[in-house]
């Protein structure tokens, strides 16, 4: 077996992340295309993938900032679509508490779905890695580094065709969210969820602020969450009555 | 709109999301009804976000008819979706099903 280096954890991380970086690309260039489409100037949709990195909330925002949406309401949003993030950390936390305390910061603002799908794998793998952190780096860092090249490239496209935008280039953003959606929706309680937050968002889209989606979001929530319950009681009734 | 105090709104608040279990360490818990909460975040966005892009794109009141190529479009992609579960090949067929609809059966 070859000597692990901090080199070598860092490339092997880098390189375990290449299926996830080839997925994001397309979604890279969508988003970039959509900004230059949209009423945000260029270095905005840069701006956004630096700082934000965050694909599936960067789009949200774009389609907040088409529905006119306020600032705190794109702020709530943000937040109720990336707190997924804090179950990632405290997953991964084992791995990482031992690190300095600038190790845990520069990995923790680089998490993202797919670093921590790929480290979800390795530490399953290597439940003892003394250079895990290099190979979460390389992960992480090669995420971002192409989430923001695709992002240029989108961006370009769309400076560069600008005719794009009559062409009802928004669709895609709609395309891309149920194409997300859509998998998730094999259990009854999400369909649930989905058929009422959407009838709902729908209902009250006139109310002030954009609040009638965030109000949406959280009914469709209680409707899945109750129709869960609904299930397990009469699931263990029914074990009961057997 | 300041775009540019949206983003920097945008970035701290996901900031503090990422930071906030490894800086911290096992000082914040979940509730398992929290967790149970958080399962159901991501349907419910996006179907928030959907449903009105697909059955209202005018912001002009429902628009249920064959000639809402966003709607035809719409279908097609979830029916797409739910048969192959390719994410790339259900967007690429979406687009050229709205495109089509709206430019070629709608001109």
């Amino acid at each position: 077996m070859t000597e692990e280096t901090r080199l070598s954890s860092y490339l092997a991380g880098a390189r375990d992340t290449v299926p996830m970086i080839v997925g994001a690309a397309p979604f890279g260039i969508i988003f970039g295309a959509l900004v230059a489409a949209g009423p945000m100037a260029l270095w905005h949709g840069q701006l956004m993938s630096a700082t934000v990195f965050a694909g599936s909330s960067q789009f949200i925002a774009l389609g907040l900032v088409a529905g006119h949406a306020g600032l705190l309401v794109i702020w709530l949003t943000t937040f109720i679509v990336n707190v997924r993030h804090m179950l990632y950390a405290a997953n991964l936390l084992p791995h990482v508490a031992h690190l300095p305390a600038r190790w845990r910061w520069l990995l923790a603002v680089l998490l993202t779905d797919e670093t921590f799908a790929v480290m979800t794998g390795y530490y399953r793998r290597h439940p003892q890695a003394p250079l895990g952190h290099w190979y979460f780096l390389g992960s992480a860092l090669s995420m971002y580094v192409n989430w923001n090249i695709w992002t240029v490239v989108g961006l370009l496209f769309g400076a560069a065709f600008p005719q794009v935008q009559s062409l009802g280039l928004d669709f895609a953003m709609a395309a891309t969210f149920i194409t997300i959606v859509v998998p998730l929706l094999g259990q009854l309680p999400r369909l649930a969820t989905a058929v009422a937050a959407g009838a709902l968002a729908y209902l009250w889209h006139g109310l002030p602020y954009n609040l009638g989606l965030l109000a949406a979001v959280a009914a469709g929530i209680v409707v899945g969450m109750a129709l869960m319950r609904v299930r397990a009681r009469d699931g263990a009734a029914q074990e009961d009555a057997a | 709109m300041n775009y540019a105090l949206m983003i920097a709104g945008m970035a701290a608040v996901t900031i503090a999301i990422r930071t906030a279990i490894f800086v911290l360490g096992n000082r914040i818990a979940f509730s398992p009804l929290l967790r149970q909460a958080l399962d159901f975040v991501p349907v419910a966005v996006l179907s928030a976000i959907v449903v009105p892009m697909v059955v209202a794109p005018n912001s002009n009141g429902l628009e249920i008819t064959w000639r809402n190529p966003q709607l035809v479009a719409a279908i097609v992609a979830v029916a797409l979706c739910a048969l192959t579960r390719h994410q790339l090949l259900t967007i690429v067929a979406a687009m050229a099903v709205f495109l089509g609809w709206k430019f070629g059966v709608l001109g």
